[in-house]
C-alpha cells in the first residue's frame, strides 16, 4: 500500500485546470512522504485525456474505463473507484473540489470507512491539511488517523499550476466490473438556464452588493454608485436568491467569474464561494461594518463603516471628482 | 410520502467569534444559534413537496440541549415532528461520525425521501447528505434547487457550475441535498409557534443508537485566517474615507 494518488476531472474533454491544482498538491504530498504520484481518469474513452495526463510528471496514469462511465454518475465513479481503491490501497487520494467531486468523494471516503478532508487550502508537515471554517472567519488544521487511505479535496486556486514540470509516464487501463443496474440515477443533458444577457466577464468595474444591503428597496444606492461610476452591477449568492437581482448578476462559484480592474465589495462579508469568482480581480475594495469579515482578507482597500453612509458618499466624490475632470 | 429533513443549529451568521481556551473550537456562551440555511430551503422544499402530494415530514437534528430551540423553529415552521439526538460531542465527530449519528436515527423512520442542506454554514464539509445516502443504501443527488415528482419516483434539477444545470431522474426512496435559493422561505406564523408547542419530539442519545465515534479526520486546532493581500484601511468620516478611495482610484489604480 503507497502513492498519492490524483483522481483528475474532464471539462470539455480536457482536463479541467482546477485538476492540475490537485496535481500540485499530491505532488506537494508525494515530496513531503517520499511517495510517488499517480493520476487517475474515469470515462468510457479516456485515451487523450490519459495522455494529457502522461504529460504533466506524473509516475503512472490509470485509466479507469468502462461504457458505464460515459456520464458521470455518483453511482458508477463510486463503485468504480471503490474496486480500483481496494486493489491499490493509496496512502493518499486527492481531488479537485468540484460540485462532481462533492457529489460522489464523500460517499467513497464513506464506503472505505473514512472520511473526506473537503476544499482544503493548504498542506504543512506531518501532514496537517488547513481547510475554512465559519463562512471563511476562521480556519482549521485536520489530521488524518489510522491505517487506511486519506481522501483530501483541494481548493480551486489554492494550488498554483502555473509552473508544473512535464515529463512523460506510462499508462495503464483498469477495468471495473459494473452492471447498469448499479447505477440507480438517470441525469440528462446540462442546460443553461436562460441566454445570458450580462457579461460580467468583460466588465472593467463592478460594484457589487451582498446581504449587507438588506432589502431590495435599498438597491438604488448601489445603482447609484455603479451608475457614476460607469460600472456593472453585479451581487452575491443571497441577493440573487432572495430575487433582488437577476441570477445572471451573480458572482461566485455558482455564477460568473470575474476579473475587473476593480471590484467594489458592498456588504459582502466573503464566504469563500463569492471570493472563488472574484478574487483574480486586479484590485478588491471592501466596504463592510465588520472588520473581521474575510473580505478584508482579500482586498487591497477597505472601509470599515455603515454602507448607508459609505456608499453615498463615495457615489458624491466620485461625482464630484469627474466633474473636475 | 414520508419525508425525513437533517437540519443543523449554526451559530447566527453575524456572531462575532472567538477562539475558546482549547484552540479547538469557537467560545458559545453567549453565542446567538440559528437554523443553517440551506438546511432552512430543505425544510421547505419538503413542506411544498408534503403540501402538494401529502404525508409527513419529520425534523431530525443532532446536538446538546440547545438545538431544541431550533427543532422547535421547524416545527413552527410546519414540520409535524421531530426527533433530537442528544449529544455534546458532536464536534469531536468527524462527518462520517455525524452522519451515522443522523443515519441511526433516520433508519427507524423508514422514509421516502431524506432531504438536508448542502453545506453547515459553521464546519462547511457539505458531505451530510451525501454520506447519509451511503450509509441508508440510498440513490442521491446533490444541490439541488426543485423537485418534482415523477412516474417513477422524482425529478429533480441540480446545480452545476458556472450557471448551468441538469435534471436527474431518481427512484424513491432516495436523499438529497438542498442548495439555497430554489424557493422562498416561509416564517412561523404565531398559530405555528403555539401548535409547534405541543408537537411530538422524540429523544435519542449517542449510545441508545450505539454508533461507533473513532474519528477517522479530527481538528487539531482553529486559527483565525492569515491575510493573503495587505489591505489599506481607509479611516475617518464616510466623506473622508470616501475621498481618500476616490484618490487611490484616481492616482493608484488609474480607473477615474
Amino acid at each position: 500500500m503507497s502513492g498519492v494518488w490524483v483522481i483528475l476531472e474532464a471539462r470539455d474533454s480536457r482536463i479541467g485546470r482546477i485538476s492540475w491544482e490537485a496535481v500540485v498538491a499530491g505532488q506537494q504530498l508525494g515530496a513531503m512522504l517520499g511517495q510517488p504520484v499517480y493520476g487517475v481518469v474515469l470515462g468510457a474513452n479516456t485515451e487523450s485525456l490519459a495522455a494529457e495526463a502522461a504529460t504533466r510528471s506524473l509516475g503512472r496514469v490509470l485509466r479507469v474505463e468502462h461504457p458505464l462511465l460515459e456520464n458521470y454518475t455518483s453511482d458508477g465513479y463510486t463503485h468504480a473507484l471503490e474496486q480500483l481503491l481496494r486493489v491499490e490501497e493509496p496512502d493518499y487520494v486527492v481531488f479537485p473540489h468540484t460540485y462532481q467531486v462533492r457529489d460522489f468523494a464523500p460517499a467513497l471516503a464513506a464506503r472505505l470507512g473514512q472520511t473526506l478532508i473537503g476544499d482544503v487550502t493548504s498542506i504543512a508537515a506531518g501532514p496537517a491539511f488547513t481547510r475554512q471554517l465559519m463562512q471563511g472567519r476562521l480556519t482549521g488544521t485536520y489530521r488524518h488517523h489510522g491505517h487506511g487511505t486519506c481522501f483530501l479535496s483541494v481548493q480551486s486556486g489554492a494550488f498554483r499550476a502555473d509552473a508544473m514540470e512535464s515529463d512523460a509516464a506510462s499508462i495503464e487501463t483498469f477495468v471495473p466490473t459494473l452492471e447498469a443496474t448499479q447505477i440507480r440515477t438517470r441525469p440528462s443533458a446540462p442546460f443553461r438556464a436562460s441566454a445570458q444577457t450580462v457579461d460580467l466577464g468583460s466588465a472593467s468595474l463592478i460594484v457589487s452588493v451582498g446581504r449587507g444591503i438588506k432589502g431590495a428597496e435599498n438597491l438604488p444606492l448601489v445603482q447609484e454608485l455603479a451608475t457614476v461610476l460607469g460600472a456593472e452591477l453585479a451581487a452575491s449568492r443571497p441577493i440573487c436568491d432572495n430575487g433582488w437581482l437577476p441570477m445572471e448578476r451573480q458572482v461566485g462559484s455558482s455564477g460568473q467569474t470575474v476579473a475587473p480592474k476593480v471590484y467594489i465589495a458592498v456588504g459582502i462579508s466573503g464566504a469563500i464561494q463569492h471570493l472563488v469568482g472574484m478574487k483574480g480581480s486586479q484590485c478588491i475594495v471592501a466596504i463592510n461594518k465588520d472588520p473581521e469579515a474575510p473580505i478584508f482578507e482579500v482586498a487591497d482597500y477597505g472601509i470599515v463603516g455603515d454602507l448607508f453612509e459609505v456608499v453615498p458618499a463615495l457615489a458624491a466624490a466620485v461625482k464630484a471628482s469627474k466633474q473636475q475632470g | 410520502m414520508k419525508i425525513v429533513v437533517a437540519i443543523k443549529q449554526v451559530p447566527e451568521r453575524d456572531a462575532q467569534v472567538r477562539i475558546d481556551s482549547t484552540g479547538k473550537w469557537i467560545e458559545e456562551t453567549d453565542l446567538q444559534w440559528a437554523l443553517n440555511e440551506s438546511d432552512a430551503y430543505a425544510l421547505e422544499e419538503a413542506l411544498q413537496f408534503k403540501e402538494q402530494h401529502g404525508g409527513e415530514v419529520v425534523v431530525v437534528s443532532a446536538g446538546p440541549e440547545r438545538v431544541g430551540s431550533t427543532i422547535r423553529e421547524a416545527l413552527a415552521k410546519g414540520a409535524d415532528r421531530a426527533i433530537h439526538t442528544d449529544c455534546n460531542d458532536l464536534g469531536e465527530r468527524d462527518a462520517l461520525g455525524v452522519a451515522r449519528l443522523l443515519a441511526a436515527a433516520i433508519r427507524t423512520e423508514q422514509p421516502d425521501l431524506v432531504l438536508t442542506g448542502l453545506q453547515s454554514d459553521d464546519l462547511g464539509y457539505g458531505q451530510t447528505g451525501v454520506i447519509l445516502a451511503e450509509l441508508l443504501g440510498l440513490p442521491h443527488a446533490s444541490l439541488i434547487l426543485h423537485v418534482e415528482k415523477s412516474e417513477e419516483g422524482i425529478t429533480v434539477r441540480r446545480e452545476l457550475e458556472e450557471g448551468w444545470f441538469q435534471n436527474i431522474e431518481l427512484p424513491l426512496p432516495a436523499a438529497l441535498t438542498i442548495q439555497s435559493g430554489g424557493n422562498k422561505l416561509r416564517y412561523a406564523t404565531l398559530m405555528g409557534i403555539k401548535r409547534a408547542k405541543t408537537k411530538d419530539v422524540r429523544r435519542l442519545t449517542a449510545a441508545e443508537l450505539a454508533v461507533a465515534d473513532e474519528p477517522a479526520v479530527t481538528l487539531e486546532r482553529i486559527a483565525m485566517p492569515q491575510k493573503q493581500k495587505s489591505t489599506q484601511i481607509l479611516s475617518g468620516t464616510p466623506q473622508e474615507a470616501a475621498a481618500a478611495l476616490v484618490e487611490k482610484l484616481k492616482f493608484e489604480v488609474r480607473v477615474l
